[in-house]
């Protein structure tokens, strides 16, 4: 027996490929691709140009160069569409193999149950590393076709290299990774309460609506440092010079505050759960 | 029946309820190592649900099993890599091919080897006669096709037991003969069987021994000859003579059941297990009697399962 079989990389890489190798996963990510697109076709062809700080932050440096459209994009994706396909994925995990009758059969070669749920949610966080890298991937590119691409003026008003942007594009990138986890291990958990995968996925998508509503009442004040939203669009501190590392901290703990919590309720729901699809 | 050593399935008051609903009752079952044992019921009454607590994916509201001599379900991990299964159906990712999904349950098994892999699938895909089949889809399959692949699965590595949940389910007639020699073979390396079918035929064809569930509860269990040898024996008469047989019936002191068909008389007596008809056809043929036949026969199966099981054809819960 190989090692690697040993510790269940197998079904991690089985996983994977069932994952990505899925038409509603690729259309997923081809749509977030889109968003940075449409962003950059829609300044490109908008005659006039916005005011400084019209529109969403950084809109208006678009057109001067090129990096800024995957950094819009993540502000455009962050409220509705990436937690969405992210909805759609983990709220799929373990209802999705219920549903589908493959559960039993995972569960009878032996799987066992906790290697199994760690063996999705690797998936899962795999899927959100896939969708941030596409939108600053896709960003990038589409920037660097039809805008200027050179050193970068962040906020306040220092100027970084492209390299230094590039760097920057990928602290974003896994700043949103992170920013998804606590969403990830949520949608598990309701994963393991339903064998009805899209009742799991909306109602993880419905939560993070909830979760950013309630961050928008200044009578909640008091709850909001702990919404697992709360930090979503804090990452423009990583574009600040030098770069305010305290947000990623926060909301690091943060989320894996959540991913322990409701990774425990996921793994004490399932481990003795009755599969009976 | 207190030392589960011999059996490769054993329970004690196995029990599982749903709600206020007792779907399993208290079950005692002991599945002989190296047998072929069938597991009839009425629809809806425990099989599956025995099955999947057999196999650990539902908890026994009470009881104990013994799977291969480990404890379900604390001993998972060391009875399942030993067991093959089709458990309600077979079920599959439709937008993979067939061969795929095996390669996704195989590696699902910490204990499945890699390396093999390929192999072993090619050869259990061979065995259910898929090799052509291997690189379809599945949602491109048959009932039947998929019903094959559910039993490739169950035969992906070497196994001492295999459970299959109606196996037979959607197959043609080649693929039902099939599979029978299949599990006659494994069974002849050692394999043991439990199989679960209202194909009562195809259990007694196959099978060594027997559980009938009803309603929850295994009304009988034991060896298909010990459960074969209650059968009631029958004495059968098809003749054009009515009142002469009868009578001649009578005499030889037994209580035929008569009924008409096609013109023709058929009497039907219960008599003895062992049964010898010679005197009595001597002495239809003596008093020039005309037989169109003259059989002792045994109730088949299905008989004794009804029996057992009740007439009725609506499900009792
Ligand atoms: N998930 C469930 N929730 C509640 N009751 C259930 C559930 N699954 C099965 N039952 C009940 O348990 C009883 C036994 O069902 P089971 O599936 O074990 O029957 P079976 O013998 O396999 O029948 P069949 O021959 O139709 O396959 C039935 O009355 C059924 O309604
Ligand atoms: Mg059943």
């Amino acid at each position: 027996m190989s090692s690697s079989n040993r510790l269940g990389m197998s079904l991690v890489w089985s996983e994977l490929w069932v994952l990505f190798r899925r038409w509603r996963t690729l259309a997923m990510l081809g749509a977030i691709a889109l968003i940075p697109v449409f962003l950059a076709l829609a300044v490109y062809w908008s005659s006039d140009t916005l005011a400084p700080g019209e529109g969403p932050p950084f809109l208006d440096r678009v057109s001067q160069n090129g990096l800024f459209v995957g950094y819009t994009s993540t502000i455009l994706a962050l409220p509705l569409f990436l937690p969405l396909t992210i909805g759609v994925v983990a709220g799929d995990t373990i209802a999705g193999e219920a549903n589908q009758g493959t559960l039993r059969y995972l569960l009878i070669s032996p799987a066992g149950r906790i290697r199994l749920l760690i063996t999705k949610f690797i998936g899962a966080i795999a899927f959100v590393i896939a969708g941030t890298a596409t939108l600053m991937i896709a960003g990038a590119i589409i920037g660097s076709i039809l805008f200027p691409v050179g050193p970068v003026t962040l906020i306040s008003g220092d100027v970084i290299s492209v390299a230094e942007s590039v760097w920057r594009m990928a602290l974003v990138a896994s700043y949103t990774t992170v920013s998804m986890l606590g969403l990830v291990a949520i949608g598990m958990f309701i994963s393991t309460l339903t064998v009805v995968p899209v009742g799991a996925m909306a109602a993880t998508v419905v939560l993070s609506g909830v979760s950013q509503i309630l961050d928008n009442i200044p009578q909640l004040e008091l709850i909001h440092e702990f919404l697992f939203t709360h930090y979503w669009l804090g990452f423009v501190d990583l574009l600040r010079q030098p770069i305010d590392y305290a947000s990623f901290g926060s909301n690091a703990l943060l989320q894996l505050a959540y991913v322990v919590i409701f990774g425990a309720l996921a793994y004490s729901r399932f481990a003795s759960k009755d599969i009976l699809s | 029946m207190t030392s589960a050593e011999n059996y490769a399935v054993w329970t004690s008051e196995l029990t599982k309820q749903f709600g206020g609903q007792t779907a399993v009752n208290k079950i005692n079952l002991a599945v002989p190592k190296g047998s072929v044992f069938g597991f009839l019921g009425p629809n809806g009454s425990g099989k599956t649900t025995t099955i999947r607590m057999l196999l650990g994916l539902a908890d026994a509201t009470d009881g104990e099993i013994e799977l291969l001599g480990n404890k379900m379900p604390k001993q998972a991990e060391q009875a399942l890599p030993r067991v093959g299964a089709l458990v309600e159906g077979p079920a599959f990712y439709p937008y993979l091919s067939g061969k795929v999904n095996l390669r996704r349950l195989d590696s699902a098994s910490k204990n499945a080897d890699p390396k093999t892999r390929e192999q072993r699938i090619d050869r259990a895909l061979a065995k259910v006669g898929l090799t052509n089949a291997a690189n379809k889809k599945v949602h491109k399959y048959s009932l039947g096709m998929k019903q094959r692949l559910g039993i490739a699965n169950a035969l992906l590595q070497e196994r001492d037991l295999l459970v299959l949940d109606e196996p037979t389910n959607g197959l043609d007639p080649q693929g039902t003969r099939e599979v029978r020699n299949l599990i006659r073979s494994l069974s002849s390396d050692g394999t043991t069987i439990l199989v679960s079918s209202h194909l009562l035929s195809e259990i007694e064809q196959l099978c060594s021994h027997v559980a009938v569930m009803s309603a929850g509860k295994i009304v009988a269990q034991g060896s298909l000859a010990e459960l074969q040898a209650q059968n009631q024996t029958y004495l059968k008469v098809v003749t054009p003579d009515a009142e002469k047989t009868l009578k001649a019936l009578t005499d030889a002191g037994m209580k035929p059941k008569q009924e008409t068909k096609h013109g023709l008389e058929i009497f039907t007596s219960e008599v003895e297990h062992g049964f010898d008809g010679d005197e009595v056809l001597r002495k239809l043929l003596k008093a020039k009697i005309k037989i169109k036949s003259f059989a002792v026969e045994q109730a088949s199966l299905e008989d004794r399962f009804v029996d057992l099981t009740g007439e009725g054809f609506d499900v009792v819960q």
